[in-house]
């Protein structure tokens, strides 16, 4: 009934949508596995459950709180209401000091401990991340 | 003050200047057989005027003006000179100046160098052109001017940040600016060519110069950025899906599909559609990288301090070209309607539109890794990131059937070609599956997927090296690029399997050992320079009996005070060690990273190899 090029052009187009849903399922599935969320201190106090998934806390490094040896690293993250205990074993950023602002990748633990597996490199003295301006809010 | 006042009256002229080549294109457009000399000699006054003022802004910054505003905020008595000069367009102002410097530039060359084609064509390129010209004028004197003044005049300037004191950084915005301000060309052109209907061979070869040379500097821009990134940022790595990266890979995904299109539009006048569409998203992206780049938008290294009415101003102002693009393309497009449309399954044409629907999707999955936190963050004022992971996850498969096609489409005829005598595909492609399995089955990773990945690349690597040598092929330019891709996803792939990493904390004299091979600390100087200190540290790595010794720095500028780590990289045929230090806290452990990377020096070359492949096409079509 039809011609060979009108079913060549049905068989493209079914061809097309189909494999554009596909991709769409896709990248819709993997950025629910693979988006990281970030957190504030208090965010953490607040968390229901602990879910074994990659987070991101940010807030500042308290004084007086880094401690190092040679394997590891130990430090305090806080907003000024709530802080967490950070235990980090790899390479630090440059602006990576006491007092300035930080972003720490990885597992909590439990509600005050977090094993970070990434510290974030920020390369402007006067940058703060955005996410930390938000969560230190007020202050 | 001279200098300053100087650029900023010629700014000023340089934007008035538009409005007689609006007056004499409008008249021209008209009247007259010949394009008027006028139109020309004005874009020439334009241009002229827009390269004092640049230069202006330079003399400023040699000259450490602080009385204007950029160079005291970019600029300081005890830079370098080098860095002085190309401080200039380390910063926000200056690389816009530099945007709109290359815009008129590229416009004036085009006037030159399109003189056989059709007059209305011309003019109108002239006018779309000339309405991005001015909305970079509007943007930089009213939100970004360069040459703000400041009074009372301050002693000293605040300092370019170090790590942007850096030769390849030197010259990555230049290059890679010429590549997006090249898609702007194409992107008028095609607008005044779907207008006039012009769509057609004569004009697919013309602008074909155009989208090489972008493409060719787009790709060695990006090149650029990824080696700074790679010794300077001190990651150790070629590629990390920060989202500034993925906003110039962007544009590239969409000038390289581009470029195969206008390939059969000159052969074939097929395609346009795909041309006017690719030309449209390819400047959209180049302008949405310099917005998300700008605007502080997107949280990633790139983030200096910024402003988001800048971001505003070039949101709206691209919304405004998008809507003009669209509605052009759908009034005044027509869809061809002869018989060079239809070619059989087996072709040219087939492997090229199905990567053609590969690229695309590449490109989504980087645009929806890019711009989706950004989404949900103002909708739902949740933050997130997006990994690596994902693109690995959603690109990696697909480029199995993407290698493929590109190793046999080239093989095959257009509109359609037989498949006896293809018979040696078939062989080369069981041969590099045996190769490829037979290396990964000595090693510890999964075994499919990396056994098929390597296959189909190195089957993309064969293909192209049998092409070399066989006596009938006649395009190098096409078997070079796709010989460098080909390389540069076996030197990633294995890159990622081979390379190792120990990160651990060590005091002067200390050493680390895992049996396999010792890094010892061994002393640590301080040496005083120019505009920083800096300590370095000796350290030797002893591997079997082979001893490598290495020198890490530690800088601390003065101004602006900020300590930077300096890797120390030594490059060898196989792969490259890669060392960094950096304190915490100022206590005696230095915190230590060290990195075996393997074909590192190979990704860069391949890199290269692809963007003489476009090189060399540009200057073989000039021969002919």
């Amino acid at each position: 009934m039809y011609g060979q090029k009108v079913k060549l052009r049905f068989f493209f187009i079914v061809l097309i949508f189909l494999s554009l849903i596909l991709s769409t399922y896709l990248v819709l599935k993997s950025l629910e596995e693979n988006v990281v969320y970030f957190k504030s201190p208090s965010d953490v106090k607040e968390l229901g459950e602990l879910e074994n998934k990659k987070i991101r806390i940010g807030g500042m490094v308290k004084k007086n709180s880094i401690d190092i040896s040679s394997n590891e690293i130990n430090f305090i993250i806080t907003d000024f209401k709530n802080e967490i205990n950070v235990t980090y074993s790899g390479v630090v950023p440059n602006l990576f000091s006491e007092g300035k602002g930080v972003v720490a990748e990885g597992f909590l633990k439990d509600r005050s401990f977090f094993k970070a597996s990434k510290i974030l490199a920020k390369h402007d003295e006067n940058y703060m991340p955005p996410e930390v301006k938000e969560a230190i809010g007020e202050k | 003050m001279l200098y300053s006042s100087l650029g900023y009256y010629a700014l000023l002229l340089g934007f008035v200047s538009s409005l007689p080549i609006f007056f004499f294109s409008i008249k021209n457009f008209k009247d007259k057989q010949i394009l008027d000399y006028k139109i020309i000699t004005f874009s020439f006054i334009q241009l002229f005027l827009v390269f004092i003022s640049f230069l202006g802004l330079i003399f400023s910054f040699i000259y450490s003006d602080f009385s204007n505003e950029t160079v005291f905020n970019n600029s300081h008595t005890t830079k370098p000179l080098f860095y002085k000069i190309v401080g200039t367009w380390g910063n926000h102002e200056g690389s816009l100046l530099l945007w709109l410097l290359v815009l008129t530039l590229f416009i004036f060359i085009f006037l030159i160098k399109s003189r056989e084609l059709l007059k209305k064509y011309r003019i109108l390129t002239v006018l779309f052109q000339q309405i991005i010209i001015i909305g970079f004028f509007i943007f930089l004197i009213k939100s970004s001017n360069p040459f703000n003044y400041l009074f009372p005049v301050p002693k000293e300037g605040m300092g370019l940040n170090p790590i942007l004191q850096d030769p390849a950084l030197a010259i990555h915005p230049p290059i890679l600016y010429l590549g997006y301000v090249g898609s702007s060309i194409i992107f008028s052109s095609v607008l005044a060519a779907t207008t006039l209907n012009y769509i057609s061979k004569t004009w697919a070869v013309h602008i074909k110069n155009w989208v090489l040379a972008s493409w060719i500097f787009l790709t060695l821009g990006i090149l650029l950025g990824s080696i700074w990134a790679y010794y300077e940022l001190g990651w150790g790595g070629f590629w990390f899906w920060d989202p500034v990266e993925n906003v110039s890979l962007m544009p590239w995904l969409a000038l390289t599909t581009l470029l195969h299109c206008i390939l059969v539009l000159e052969k074939r006048s097929s395609l346009s559609s795909w041309v006017i569409i690719l030309s449209i998203t390819t400047f959209t992206l180049s302008m949405c990288g310099t917005f998300l780049v700008r605007s502080g938008i997107l949280n990633s290294v790139h983030t200096f301090a910024n402003d988001p009415e800048r971001g505003l101003y070039i949101l709206t102002f691209l919304f405004i070209l998008i809507f003009i693009s669209l509605f052009i393309f759908f009034a005044f497009h027509k869809l061809e309607k002869d018989k060079s449309f239809s070619f059989s399954i087996i072709s040219k044409e087939t492997s090229l539109l199905i990567n053609n629907w590969f690229m695309m999707y590449f490109l989504s999955v980087v645009l929806v890794g890019t711009i989706y936190p950004i989404f949900l963050d103002v909708l739902s004022s949740e933050q997130i990131s997006v990994g690596p992971p994902f693109y690995h996850k959603l690109i990696a498969p697909f480029l199995i059937p993407f290698l493929i096609f590109m190793a046999i489409g080239p093989q095959l005829k257009w509109i359609k070609s037989e498949i006896i005598g293809k018979f040696y595909l078939v062989v080369i492609f069981i041969i590099s599956m045996l190769i490829s399995f037979l290396i990964i089955k000595k090693l510890n990773v999964n075994l499919l997927i990396n056994t098929v990945l390597i296959g189909s690349a190195l089957y993309l690597f064969l293909v192209n090296i049998r092409d070399f040598f066989s006596k009938k092929f006649k395009n190098t330019s096409q078997n070079l690029s796709h010989f460098g891709f080909s390389l540069l996803i076996l030197s990633i792939l294995f890159n990622n399997i081979f390379s190792s990493e120990i990160i651990t904390n060590l005091k002067v004299g200390e050493k680390f050992d895992n049996n396999k091979f010792q890094i010892i600390f061994n002393d640590l100087k301080k040496f005083e320079e120019k505009n920083y200190i800096s300590f370095k540290g000796y350290f030797s790595i002893k591997e079997n009996d082979l001893e490598d010794k290495l020198q890490p720095e530690l800088r601390i500028y003065n101004q602006p005070n900020i300590i930077t780590s300096e890797a120390d990289i030594k490059t060898t045929f196989f792969n490259d060690k890669f060392i960094t230090m950096n304190t915490v806290k100022d206590e005696e452990y230095f915190n230590i990273r060290y990195q075996v990377k393997p074909f590192m020096l190979w990704i860069w070359v391949s890199v290269l190899l692809i963007s003489a492949g476009g090189i060399l096409s540009f200057f073989t079509r000039r021969i002919e």
